[in-house]
């Protein structure tokens, strides 16, 4: 079946439909990882976005579901250049193909992605439609994709109840603003008791629990739509408890201290962004997802330093809470998919958790 | 951190001779390096013994030696020039080796010279079998469960305690040299014996045999400061058993999950860190088809022929930024010079797939086998780009440029399925061919994994390929197939084989429905950020994003192709310089190539480079697109040359010599009469289409004949015929080969060969110089020892080649170069052959009389007189220095290889004597073409009747110099007469101890053997040159090297060698 891709621009692409044929309207982002498609596909963080994969063949490996980031895929809708036919990998339970029809995804194949993502990088994320209606009316779409914003995305992604995955070591409670799994099994891994928690769980009641550590978690959409969860955040901090942030968790956290953060122009979304420790000056390749970044120009020292900038365009990448012992990233040390190089974040973590004790 | 302000003066090894396991690319890498170390101020001193390489240009270094890569050479050098430091690991492994080689002996301390890049200690714990096990044990990388070995017998004891099969590497080589998979004893033995000999340390691992498992490689790079990252992955299409080199390899990795790939990524970044790498590395991996368990399997601690593909898959300069880490930059200081906005911290990310495809010689070595093993055979590759991997491995095959097209182009459906399951077992060159006519019979994809352990993902794309074939052939050709049909990069000509249409129809149906090539960039980002360097890959249905510049006048360059024997990397040295020449008088540049090895596609040489296949189609796309101004085709080679017709009827006027002028030299009645206006004699010969009337030329002209085909480079099927049953054998194997051309068939002269390369602009000639070779008439020129300037003719014989090169430039209007061959017979001169386009001659004599050939011709090209260029015409002046031109052979990796010369090529690369007498600068040449005698002062002759005379000669003057000479019954008995002490020793087929058990008995310095003409006369002879080949010892086989050998072994010692600074040679003119 025939789809088209049509932005904001008004500029179409036409392609064929890939998962569900509905019609889906979001905001266009791209990812340049040229594996880990079923991680993209289920990290929360895409909730509201359409991601378009510059890497131009996907579903090589098919499917295993338990690399899956959550339970589902979150993003609305997925655009590629080619699907492949025959996956192979001996861990393969499905075709990508499947997969989204399953969870109801609508896609685009077949589309010239670099073309597309040329755009965006010129003009920056857009939203746009894909649609398998061959008569559709720009008139009609345009003023709908103009309309468009991803809104309060992090209490549609979050889990809706408390729950534990035990461990024998420090205690962890992870505030779920749309938490990769891979957090919760860093922190396992290391021998955390994870206490995962939703978003809009109160400070005092995570407090109340005494934990040795407290995580906050990636998520989707614009920070800044998240004013109760920031200003819960805000007691975490005045708390004495140990916290490392990820991603939303760290814009929050920055927000909730004062700081502002703004929207990029197309964002970083890949596995091959490196980030400078401004500390001892190393390098290190990381994963990303963040279309919002934090502005550290008003954030006074006292309060917080920049701990991370990266060094391709010198945007935040870390923050070091002054006289606290909280520190906050905006990539994944999590990787999945991306680069493992910052796993040893979460030792740091473990670390300020053992001073604690 | 910034810069080491200590780095002052750097000695830069580059790696000698092109053989197989070490070809352009580390040229490529050298080059790079060396400019980047210019970049940054510091004086660059440059040693390699490769005259044709472009890293031993002036312009690239500042003081440039090419003398033979021995330890005494660098150390004699280190002396006289006094570097600082040493940069060792851009040099391949013949530069490592030497690197460590003065390390282990205390020079480089004693010298207060500095290894950069890496250190002795990284180095050896790299590639030092016992220490990277360790290494790798301490670090918790897996490894297969190995032993090195130092005998046969702990080899047989340690296989027997893990089972076989076995591989077997031996420690220090190039390409896998003597390594092999042993299934039994008899394998083990052989294969041991062989490669304890051939390892620098007497050293051999043996191991578990991890064949079937997929193989992948990642280029990492890491900095002083610790900071490490990945430049790409790759993954072989070819399992674990098959070299990296001989594999087909896709990049980035197709078939691994993010899982997989992050975990090889991590231990490739865990391994540099530990080994504390300073540059680049290549990590090569089996993995495990069905878990995560994985090997090291080997890691090279330096620039790499992986590594060089890598850099052109990406855009990422590898060398350029691995030299700016030597001088002690970290990587978040070095700018990607490719989008001028990242870092070179910045991991690359594709957005399209890479194929590379390995070029194998056995076209050349026609009885050889075919299989392919861990020891690398290719002796090039191509790489192509698309943005599906069935459009990028079509591109691949046609890039070859070995009559292939296609899934078709090796036709096994003669087989029955028996012998096709048969032939699917068989690991060669053709296997994917193989495995398309399984899927043409519906041969199921488990069985052909079973057999092959190709991965699925592989096979179904092998199959979408076939099953695009049988649609064209069998359906209606709607746009609708024709646009899928392109999209997988089926060329028109296919198509229209296929639909049975012919090839203008197909291009009009895709100009009708706008089905055109579109140009995608290579930006190492995946879009991400804007790039400023335009590198271009084609691709169908998408949108073009190349905008073609009309400020200026263009120019369209064609590259050569693929290194192979015959066209090497001399023609690369042409096409750069040519490019450079072009740019400096004012027009942009473009260069279409799709050899990932050579400089000339660098991202920076060319305006803009178009990753490209050499085809009329290919090339025509561009052309549509660019729309030049002009071509030129005679700095490529024959890959260049072959498509000036195309060329002249997409209506791009070709610079220089003219295509008619071009066909005049080729066809043999035009060139024939153009002679004859000359009156310029040449051996009697006729052209013929059948091995009838070729019988009837040879019996006219009376045996023994040269029998060969038209329009080839590198003597590609010519031989010498004593009789009609060889001319019946020969024109059978040329037509296996596509023949489109004629036959020559001339009459065999014995003389002295000449050979001339020239500038002409149409009145006036330039000639630089005479060159002669060593060897008679009858050995391919490429194969021959070259001598400029030429010693033994007199001067009248100089004024008469003087005089018909002239005659022929000039009735041939050559606008630019020409090489021509001839004969000096009876104090008569002949023509030979004629080429209207540069020669593997021309880079040396550039660099040795000091006049810029390439730039030369390039401004003749344009129009510039030679007078104007402040040249007096004719015969220039001989220069202060003898230059000697030896080729260099890799017959040890070709098992099965005849190595006796003859009129086909056979070299795979060369090195350069010079010297200001002649004796050192033969010395020289033989040295570095690592000839280095005497040793044990042993050696074998055995020659054909007719030589006897001249090998009594030759005996006498080895004898003087101590050797003990061994020889077969009618040798010795002629050496005995001529009262020369000889032991006579048994033939080949008689009882132990015979001829065989002396040269597997390792004490012998060389074997002259002089094969009776023929083909396949002397089994036995065949047989003494493949054992000596196989144990390292010296092979002659024509009493003209001989003859040079003992000559230069008369008069030199290898410490006394005077070093010649190249960059110092003048240049002549203001050509420069």
């Amino acid at each position: 079946m025939k789809a088209f891709l049509i932005l904001e621009d008004g500029t179409v692409f036409a392609g064929r439909s890939i998962g569900a044929a509905r019609e889906v309207v979001s905001e266009i982002v791209f990812n340049t990882s040229m594996t880990g498609y079923l991680e993209v596909l289920t990290d929360p963080s895409y909730a509201g976005q359409a991601v378009v994969m510059t890497y131009p063949l996907i579903g090589n490996y098919g499917i295993c579901h338990e690399d899956m980031e959550s339970g589902r895929p979150w993003l609305d809708a997925f655009i590629v250049r080619e699907l492949s036919r025959l996956p192979s990998n001996f861990r393969s339970e499905d075709t990508i193909q499947n997969f989204l029809l399953q969870y109801d995804i609508p896609g685009i194949a077949g589309i010239d992605t670099r073309a597309l993502t040329k755009i965006l990088r010129e003009k920056g994320t857009m939203n746009g439609c894909i649609t398998t209606d061959e008569h559709y009316r720009l008139d009609e779409i345009l003023p709908r994709l103009a309309a468009y914003t991803t809104g309060k995305v992090v209490e549609r992604v979050s889990c809706r109840e408390k729950y534990v995955l035990p461990g024998e070591g420090p205690r962890v409670a992870l505030l779920d603003l749309g938490a990769k799994r891979n957090i919760a099994r860093s922190l396992n891994a290391r021998g955390c008791e994870v206490t995962v928690y939703p978003a809009l769980t109160p400070a005092a009641e995570i407090l109340a629990a005494r934990p040795d550590g407290i995580m906050l978690s990636n998520g989707p959409g614009d920070p800044k739509e998240c004013g109760p969860i920031i200003a819960e955040i805000k007691k975490l901090y005045d708390s004495e408890t140990p916290i490392f942030a990820i991603c939303l968790g760290h814009q929050l956290m920055a927000l909730a201290n004062g700081a502002d953060t703004y929207k990029m122009k197309y964002g970083h979304r890949g596995g091959n962004h490196p980030v400078r420790d401004l500390e001892t000056g190393r390098v290190y390749i990381s994963s990303q997802n963040h279309g919002y970044v934090v502005d550290t120009e008003h954030l006074p020292p006292e309060v917080a330093v920049p701990a991370f900038e990266n060094v391709n365009d010198g945007t935040n990448e870390g923050l070091s809470y002054t006289g606290k012992r909280i520190f906050t990233v905006q990539y994944h040390p999590e990787a999945c998919p991306g680069p493992q190089d910052s796993g040893y974040l979460f030792d740091r973590f473990m670390k300020m958790m053992e001073v604690e004790k | 951190m910034p810069k080491n302000p200590q780095i002052k003066k750097v000695l830069v090894i580059g790696s000698g001779p092109i053989v197989i396991g070490q070809a352009a690319e580390f040229d490529y890498a050298g080059t790079q390096a060396c400019r980047s170390l210019h970049e940054e101020g510091v004086e660059v001193v440059l040693l390699n013994s490769n005259p044709a390489t472009i890293m031993t240009d002036k312009d690239i270094a500042d003081h440039v030696y090419i003398e033979p890569l021995t330890v005494e050479v660098v150390e004699q050098l280190i002396e006289k020039e006094q570097p600082d430091s040493v940069l060792p690991t851009l040099g391949g492994q013949a530069g490592l080796n030497l690197a460590m080689e003065l390390e282990e002996r205390g020079f480089l301390k004693s010298h207060n010279v500095r290894l950069i890049g890496t250190t002795s200690e990284t180095i050896k714990k790299a590639e030092d079998r016992l220490e990277f096990k360790s290494t790798m044990e301490k670090i918790g990388e897996p490894v297969a469960p190995s032993q090195v070995v130092e005998s046969v017998e702990e080899g047989v004891a340690f296989t027997q305690s893990i089972g076989y099969p076995v591989v077997l590497r031996p420690a220090y080589t190039l390409g896998g040299s003597g390594g092999g998979i042993a299934h039994n004893y008899e394998e083990l033995v052989e294969i041991l014996e062989n490669g304890l000999r051939l390892s620098r340390v007497g050293q051999v691992l043996v191991e578990r045999c991890i064949a079937g498992w997929k193989e992948i490689e990642y280029e990492v790079m890491r900095d002083s400061a610790g900071n490490v990252i990945t430049v790409c992955n790759m993954e072989n299409i070819d399992p674990v058993g098959v070299h990296t080199g001989d594999s087909i390899v896709v990049a980035p990795s197709q078939t691994l999950g993010d899982k997989e790939y992050q975990m090889l990524r991590t231990s490739a970044l865990n391994i540099i860190s530990e080994l504390k790498i300073t540059g680049g590395c290549n990590v090569q991996f089996a993995l495990h088809p069905s878990s995560f368990e994985y090997c090291v399997i080997e890691v090279n601690p330096r620039v790499s022929r992986s590594s060089a593909l890598a850099s052109k898959a990406t855009g990422y300069p590898i060398a350029k930024v691995a030299a700016k880490i030597a001088l002690g930059y970290t990587l978040d200081e070095i700018k990607n010079a490719i989008t001028g906005k990242t870092y070179a911290s910045f991991e690359p990310m594709l957005d399209y797939c890479v194929v590379k495809m390995p070029r194998l010689p056995f076209d050349k070595f026609i009885s050889a086998s075919r299989s392919l093993t861990t020891q690398m055979k290719a002796t090039g590759e191509v790489m192509s780009i698309c943005d599906n991997f069935e459009g990028a491995l079509m591109k691949a095959i046609r890039s070859l440029e070995q009559h292939v097209d296609s899934l078709l182009s090796y036709d096994f459906s003669g087989l029955d399925g028996d012998e096709l399951m048969k032939q699917l077992a068989l690991v060669d060159d053709r296997r994917i061919w193989v495995i398309a006519e399984a899927l043409r019979r519906g041969v199921s994809y488990d069985v052909i994994y079973d057999i092959t352990r190709i991965d699925r993902w592989f096979i179904d794309k092998l199959a979408i390929l076939v099953e695009m074939e049988e649609a064209l052939r069998t359906r209606e050709l709607t746009a609708e197939l024709l646009r899928e049909a392109k999209r997988i990069e089926f060329p028109d000509s296919l198509i229209a084989r296929l639909s049975g249409r012919t090839e203008a129809e197909i291009r009009q149906m895709r100009r009708d429905n706008g089905i055109t090539a579109a140009y995608k960039m290579v930006d190492t980002c995946a879009a991400e950020f804007a790039a400023a360097t335009p590198y271009y890959y084609s691709v169908f249905g998408s949108e073009n994003e190349a905008e073609p510049d009309f400020a200026k006048k263009k120019v369209l360059v064609l590259g050569s192709g693929p290194i192979r024997i015959g066209q090497g990397i001399e023609f690369d040295f042409c096409s750069v310089h040519c490019t450079w020449a072009f740019a400096r008088e004012g027009y942009e540049t473009i260069i279409i190539n799709n050899n990932p090895e050579t400089v000339s596609t660098d991202f920076d040489i060319a305006d803009r480079l178009y990753f490209e296949p050499l085809t009329p189609e290919d090339v025509e796309n561009v052309v549509r697109l660019e729309k030049p101004d002009g071509a030129v085709v005679q700095f490529g080679g024959q890959t260049a040359i072959k498509l000036t017709e195309a060329l002249m009827k997409m209506g791009v006027p070709i610079l220089g010599t003219s295509a008619e002028n071009v066909d005049a030299a080729e066809d043999r009645e035009l060139f024939d009469r153009i002679l004859e206006q000359c009156s310029i004699p040449r051996p009697a010969g006729d052209t013929v289409y059948t091995a009838e009337e070729a019988k009837a030329v040879a019996n006219r002209l009376g045996y023994p004949v040269l029998v060969r085909p038209s329009y080839v480079l590198g003597g590609q099927g010519m031989q010498i015929a004593i009789n009609d049953e060889d001319v019946d054998s020969y024109i059978g194997i040329i037509n296996r080969i596509a023949q489109e051309h004629p036959i020559l068939v001339d009459k065999y002269l014995v003389g002295k060969e000449i050979e001339v390369d020239a500038v002409c602009d149409g009145e006036d000639v330039l000639i630089p110089g005479i060159m002669e070779h060593i060897e008679r008439a009858g050995i391919h020129s490429g194969d021959s020892i070259s001598v400029y300037p030429a010693q033994s003719i007199s001067p009248k014989i100089k004024r008469v080649i003087e005089n018909y090169t002239r005659k022929l430039a000039r009735s041939l209007h050559v606008v630019g170069l020409i090489n021509i061959q001839f004969i000096v017979s009876n104090d008569e001169v002949y023509v030979i052959e004629v080429n209207p386009r540069s020669s593997r001659t021309v880079p040396y004599i550039s660099k040795v009389t000091g006049i810029p050939i390439v730039p030369l011709a390039t401004k003749v090209i344009l129009g510039a007189k030679i007078r104007e260029l402040g040249y007096e015409p004719g015969l220039q002046p001989e220069a202060d220095y003898f230059a000697i031109k030896m080729p260099v052979f890799s017959f040890e990796k070709i098992r099965g290889a005849d190595i006796s010369l003859g009129p086909e090529m056979k070299s795979t690369g060369e090195c350069l004597g010079i010297a200001a007498t002649f004796d050192e600068a033969l010395y020289k040449a033989f040295l570095g073409a690592g000839i280095n005698l005497p040793r044990h002062k042993n050696m074998i002759m055995t020659v054909r009747d007719s030589d006897k005379i001249e090998a009594t000669e030759i005996a006498k003057r080895f004898e003087a110099l101590g050797y003990n000479i061994f020889a077969t019954k009618g040798t010795a008995r002629a050496l005995m007469e001529a009262d020369i002490q000889v032991r006579m020793t048994r033939k080949i087929e008689q009882e132990s101890p015979n001829i065989l058990d002396l040269i597997l008995g390792h004490e012998i310095d060389l074997v002259i053997d002089t094969p009776s003409q023929g083909v396949g006369h002397a089994q036995d002879g065949f047989l003494i040159r493949r054992n000596a080949i196989e144990t390292g010892v010296n092979v002659l086989t024509s009493l003209d090297t001989a003859r040079a050998l003992i000559t230069s072994l008369e008069n030199n010692s290898v410490h006394a060698l005077t070093l010649v600074n190249i960059a110092e040679v003048a240049t002549r003119g203001e050509g420069g």
